[in-house]
């Protein structure tokens, strides 16, 4: 056990360095994610925001380093956690309706060879009904529009019943309507002690949704409290050499002293 | 040859075809079900791939038992040989993807003929091996079922069935993994060892098929009728089932003729059927079919024309009428001409379609009326149409002066349910609203 990484964290990243075909993605990333937290996973294009994810769930081999869940390699801890890809990460004219992906998440309970019973079905379906889509249980995936369909995934993810949320980009393309219902399940998940992770690319709601954040670009420039961490010129730091963020980065930053003051 | 002839060996009169014939549709069911999975799983090249790469292991195990002084060919040596080079081909194809930037395509399209020629090659080899016919075994290439004996038949049909019991135990784990095999890799499921036993699946029936199919086709039953299936069905399990019932008739028509017709390859034949399912599943298919989807666009056009029609008329009423209740009267065709605009010939075969349901009657005058159910239902679609619009202007922000157009594409799509939750929204339960913006005649 490293001291600088104690068990009580959710997540602890240790000097995570990845690399695609040798370029490297991700440097020395040291984090830890305190319990409890809604943390964002904020910075430019490219600058392995997904990657961080995937890595610290095995998805994508570690040229160095570790990432530790309360303590533990994650193969010993896939129960606590819940994975909520990006929408486009699969193909939506698969030929299941939105109660059979939900169903999925009860899968590993199951275990080998078992189908899923009226249990497994109810579940998913209350799960479905949290989100706010339970009429559309069976419907054809492709015959759900974008915000149904990212919330399909996080019905998914409410049946593991999990401790720790990683959630890549839920609000990417969805509607104002299922923007918001997303927010206030994240902040129900959090208000029942959950720990949230959610790369976000949206730097003007940072504030509002977020009371954690990681700051990102290959490394990590900053994370903290979002009150401490979205700052100025940590904003700048993490976009700078971007022009063509500029405005949005002024924008969010004139949303800092908004939403800041108590 | 008769049509007895024919109908005798499709019914599987005869002791010498029934065998033959039963295994071919059983491999033809079995490999809808298997190739089901594998175009789910976006990998049909690799099957091709590893089809023609099975070529130089049969010449290589022909040789290799013709020197150790067997039969040369011996169809459970021969098969053997064809999985070795098979799986070389597939593992080949995953290294160039590993170590090189190569793209899939082109990774396997290099292993698929490169591995084809080879094969190719060693056949004209053994062929001229003194004192041994190797005659036949170019029938692997395009399929025959002249040659299957049997015990042939036997060992197919065990490989078969050993192919389905598995893949219906592992359905679960298949799903998510073509669906999904990022998650199911963080779910703990071995992602590797699936795909392993997916492509070792597809290997079995591959292999069993090369004899009576051909490695050229073998490809074609294994995605045919998946794809067939897909036009019919939104869910798996039917889609599955439905599969494997096209690959069995394939299978069994393709084999019955070519045991008649031995000059016909059997491959071509199950093909050949395969194709003709699909062409009648992408035209009829009630799921996605071409004709359906056409049919249903013509319906949905012919309800938006009529409820135009009531909704025009409905308000040429109110515009006319100073008084509440709306009293139902006959107006002219040149009013409803005006009042919006209608595409040549639109209005009179849309008239002439509301008179076919009754909504809508000519008087001896010339002029129309709405029918009691017309006028009920125009009262209906105009309601829902300003429910539309007024619920534009107060949450969608849009200028009363552009609802009209918004809401004339959707007013149509309104269900009951929407209905309500569009009055509840706007606190408006009353039976008749004012429209929001002026109705002028266009």
């Amino acid at each position: 056990m490293r001291p600088e990484h104690p068990p009580e964290f959710p997540l602890a990243v240790h000097d995570l360095t990845v690399a695609y075909h040798r370029k490297p993605v991700l440097w020395d990333v040291e984090l830890n994610i305190p319990e409890g937290t809604l943390t964002g996973i904020v910075g430019p294009n490219g600058a392995g925001k997904s990657t961080l994810l995937k890595a610290c769930l095995d998805l994508i081999p570690k040229t160095s380093g570790e990432a530790l869940i309360y303590g533990k390699p994650y193969e010993e801890q896939r129960d606590l956690i819940a994975y909520v890809p990006q929408r486009e990460s699969v193909d939506w004219d698969f030929p299941v309706s939105a109660l059979d992906v939900v169903a999925m998440g009860t899968y590993r309970k199951l275990g080998w060879f078992k189908r899923i019973g009226r249990t497994q079905k109810k579940q998913a379906l209350e799960a479905l009904e949290q989100v706010g889509i339970g009429h559309f249980a069976n419907r054809q995936i492709s015959q759900l529009s974008g915000g149904q369909q990212q919330r399909v995934f996080l019905a998914r993810a409410l049946v593991q019943d999990a401790e720790i949320y990683f959630m890549d980009e839920p609000f990417a393309a969805v509607d104002a309507a299922t923007e918001q219902a997303i927010i206030e399940l994240l902040q129900s998940l959090n208000a029942r002690g959950k720990t949230v992770l959610c790369v976000h690319h949206d730097l003007a709601t940072v504030s509002r949704y977020f009371d954690h954040l990681v700051l990102l670009n290959m490394r990590v420039v900053a994370s903290g409290p979002t009150s401490e961490t979205f700052t100025r010129e940590n904003l700048q730091k993490t976009y700078g050499g971007k022009l063509n963020l500029l405005d949005d980065v002024a924008q969010a930053l004139k949303n800092v002293g908004r939403h800041s003051s108590p | 040859m008769t049509w007895e002839l024919l109908r005798d060996t499709l019914f599987l009169e005869y002791h010498n075809t029934r065998l033959v014939v039963l295994g071919v549709a059983a491999l033809g069911a079995t490999a809808g079900l298997v190739g089901s999975f594998l175009l789910l799983r976006k990998q049909s090249l690799l099957g091709d791939a590893l089809s023609h790469a099975t070529l130089p292991g049969i010449g290589i195990a022909f040789a290799v038992m013709t020197a150790m002084g067997f039969s040369g060919k011996s169809l459970p040596g021969l098969l053997l040989g064809a999985t070795v080079t098979g799986l070389l081909g597939v593992l080949l194809v995953l290294v160039i993807r590993r170590t090189t930037r190569l793209k899939d395509d082109a990774a396997m399209g290099i292993v698929l003929s490169v591995f084809f020629g080879l094969g190719v090659a060693i056949l004209k080899m053994v062929e001229k091996i003194p004192g041994v016919s190797a005659a036949g075994l170019d029938s692997f290439i395009q399929g025959s079922t002249a040659l299957m004996t049997e015990s042939d038949a036997i060992l197919i049909a065990v490989v078969l069935a050993v192919t389905t019991i598995v893949t219906i135990l592992i359905l679960k784990e298949l799903t998510l993994l073509c669906f999904d095999a990022n998650f199911a890799a963080t779910q703990g499921w071995p992602v590797l060892a699936l795909d392993i036993t997916l492509m070792a699946l597809v290997t079995a029936v591959t292999v069993v098929g090369l004899q009576a199919v051909g490695l050229i086709l073998v490809i074609a039953l294994l995605i045919t009728p998946p794809t067939a299936a897909r036009f019919w069905t939104n869910r798996l399990g039917p889609m599955l089932f439905l599969s494997a019932i096209i690959g069995a008739i394939s299978g069994w028509l393709g084999a019955s003729i070519s045991a008649l017709y031995s000059n016909l390859p059997a491959g071509a034949i199950i093909v050949i059927t395969a194709a003709v399912i699909f062409l009648i599943s992408m035209i009829f298919g009630t799921t996605r079919g071409v004709l359906p989807r056409y049919l249903r666009h013509l319906q949905l056009q012919k309800k938006v024309g009529r409820q135009h029609l009531l909704r025009a008329t409905y308000e040429i009423l109110e515009n006319s009428q100073e008084t509440a209740p709306l009293k139902n009267l006959p107006i002219a065709m040149g009013l409803l001409r005006k009042h919006r605009f209608w595409a040549k010939g639109e209005l009179s075969k849309v008239i002439r379609q509301a008179r076919a349901e009754d909504h809508i009657e000519r008087r001896p005058s010339g002029e129309l009326r709405l029918s009691e159910s017309g006028f009920g239902e125009a009262s209906r679609i105009t309601r829902n149409h300003r429910l539309w619009e007024l619920y534009l202007i107060t949450h969608a922000d849009i200028a009363p002066s552009h609802v009209d157009r918004d809401a004339d594409m959707v007013e149509h799509l309104l269900g009951a349910e929407i209905v309500h939750q569009l009055e509840a929204e706007l606190d408006l339960s009353k039976p008749t609203i004012e429209s929001p913006h002026a109705i002028e005649p266009t």
